[in-house]
């Protein structure tokens, strides 16, 4: 490989990079806007209407005004880490997007072979999703110790707290879609529910979908597990923090909230496939993004309905029962694979035998 | 030629951040070194064609074992000065591991098995070759028993440390969740005429 290829690789990679990276960032802006008009819908009242038409212009308002702050870093604050932390926490959150596949296009029929429209399509997909979201503990973590102030301490051991208990249920949901799609990569497991609604995952995965959704919950420490940042810590592990550090931990939570979106789409509910066949001439991508948009506003949704779990029920919740209802439903769905008789039902959603 | 360049930027990465482990005051920054050493530890192995395992790396030491540390020592009060008092005790049993450990590499590095030619270099993995398939089917095919045995040690210390830690106390207060949800307006609310 000569010296001009690789440069144009190095191009091409980074095209990728940022098609995926500047679009994430977008949305995280408006993601906050819809979620301040959708909560202000729900609770009969206008949300923010005053800048731009509409309000439209609101994040950008909102996000000239971080920038524009000071930003201050306490005298005994561990000065290394407090700067680390946010980077620490975005950086997982922006970097787990690298394997998720928007797609399958031919380019209008320029390609003879559809290609997957992901930076990645590494084969171990999922477990680098997983091995990648648990890292975001790291920046909660650090943020807590370096800010060397009482409430965020406290708040980052709940979060982390939070995070690894609801990580076990998570892996033990995504455990049984690799038992019926019988692979760890991304584009398979979409691959695996082809041909309309009754062939994802959803339906015989229904109570692991519910599962998977409210664990990305409280993963991101949305609402009603969003103890970690009550009134009553001064709003957790980033108390101290304010400007720009304090967006990009905001930027890495909405980010997350996309990447769980984009994920359950992914693996239950049928990826960029159509619910009825016919319907696939509309693209794919569009689909896929069109039920991510859905489960984020189901986000939002949950926000402006629920009130806050207590420490000691999200802990419940988590370990009493996510963790048996998974582990159950992963015997259940093995019993049904080998038992014969049994899995005539099963092989519907069976791709690999 | 890339191979050769990524193989020392992870290895000189890793034994400095090993270096970091050992060297640095702040035992939160030697918790940040040990984390960034596994990191550079699973590039290597993707470097091997085996990325299943240096996938799990990250996962179970970076995303658990490490997460578990930090939380320990977080706790931690650490005061240098009294650390430094013990150096001197430890001084005799450190110096002996580490000059065993320097006859030892250099007694195997003069036995010619790293000699050019008698390394055995394998081949680059196809690319349809599914490194977790491959593991699997070993795993619960030929190592099944070490792997049950393993399974069974593993759970016998889950049961044993919870055995320990539990107290059952019995004068302690706690939350009966079910009798909570099933209240009824009836059970709390009492209208008192005035």
């Amino acid at each position: 490989m000569s010296g001009l290829d690789m440069a144009i690789q190095g191009g091409i990679w980074a095209l990728e990079i940022l098609a995926i990276a500047v679009p994430i960032a977008l949305s995280v802006a408006y993601i906050t806007y819809f979620e301040r008009r959708i909560i202000g819908w729900i609770q009969v009242r206008k949300g923010c209407n005053r800048v731009g038409p509409a309000g439209l212009l609101q994040p950008l308002a909102d996000g000239l005004k971080l920038v524009l702050k000071e930003t201050i870093i306490p005298a005994r604050a561990n000065k290394m880490l407090f700067i680390g932390a946010p980077l620490l926490s975005l950086m997982p959150a922006l970097v787990a997007f690298a394997v998720v596949p928007f797609g399958e296009t031919s380019l209008f029929g320029v390609w003879e072979t559809p290609h997957i429209m992901a930076i990645s399509n590494l084969n171990v997909g999922l477990l680098y999703v997983m091995a990648i979201s648990s890292l975001s503990v790291y920046g909660v973590l650090m943020a807590g110790w370096a800010s060397n102030s009482k409430y965020p301490i406290m708040g980052s051991i709940r979060s982390t707290c939070q995070m690894i208990s609801y990580e076990i249920s998570m892996g033990f949901g995504l455990v049984t879609v690799m038992m019926l799609a019988g692979s760890l990569n991304l584009t398979d497991i979409v691959h695996a529910q082809a041909g309309g609604i009754l062939h994802w995952y959803m339906i015989p995965l229904f109570p692991m979908l519910i599962v998977f959704f409210i664990s990305g919950c409280a993963e991101t420490g949305r609402t009603p597990f969003d103890l970690t940042e009550t009134e009553e810590l001064v709003s957790g592990y980033y108390t101290e923090y304010s400007g720009m550090w304090f967006a990009t931990f905001s930027l890495a939570e909405y980010g997350a909230m996309i990447m769980i979106s984009l994920l359950t789409s992914i693996l239950f509910l049928g990826g960029w496939y159509a619910p009825i066949p016919a319907l696939d001439i509309i693209p794919g991508t569009v689909w896929l993004l069109g039920k991510s948009a859905f489960l984020i506003f189901v986000f939002i949704w949950f926000r402006a309905t629920f009130p806050r779990y207590r420490y000691d029920q999200m802990m419940r919740l988590g370990w009493k029962i996510f963790l048996p209802w998974t582990l159950g439903w992963i015997f259940v769905v093995g019993v049904f694979i080998y038992t014969p008789g049994l899995d005539g039902i099963i092989d519907f959603w069976l791709a690999w035998r | 030629m890339l191979e050769t360049a990524f193989f020392n930027l992870f290895a000189g990465l890793s034994i400095f951040a090993g270096l970091g482990v050992v060297l640095s005051r702040n035992t939160m920054h030697a918790v940040m070194f040990l984390i960034f050493c596994f990191f550079n530890a699973a590039g290597l192995f993707f470097l091997l064609d085996a990325e299943f395992l240096g996938i799990i790396l990250i996962l179970i030491y970076v995303g658990a074992v490490m997460v578990l540390f930090m939380f320990a020592i977080m706790m931690l009060e650490v005061n240098v000065s009294k650390m430094r008092d013990n150096f001197l005790q430890y001084l005799p049993l450190g110096g002996m591991i580490a000059v065993i450990l320097m006859i030892e590499f250099v007694a195997a590095s003069t036995t010619g098995v790293f000699t050019e030619g008698a390394k055995a270099t394998a081949e680059h993995l196809a690319m349809d070759v599914n490194n977790t398939k491959e593991i699997g089917q070993v795993l619960y095919t030929k190592y099944l028993l070490g792997f049950e045995i393993a399974a069974i040690i593993l759970l016998v210390a889950l049961v044993g440390a919870i055995v320990l830690t539990i107290r059952g106390r019995k004068d302690a207060k706690y939350q009966n969740i079910s009798k909570q949800v099933n209240v009824r307006r009836e059970d709390r609310v009492r209208k008192v005429s005035m």
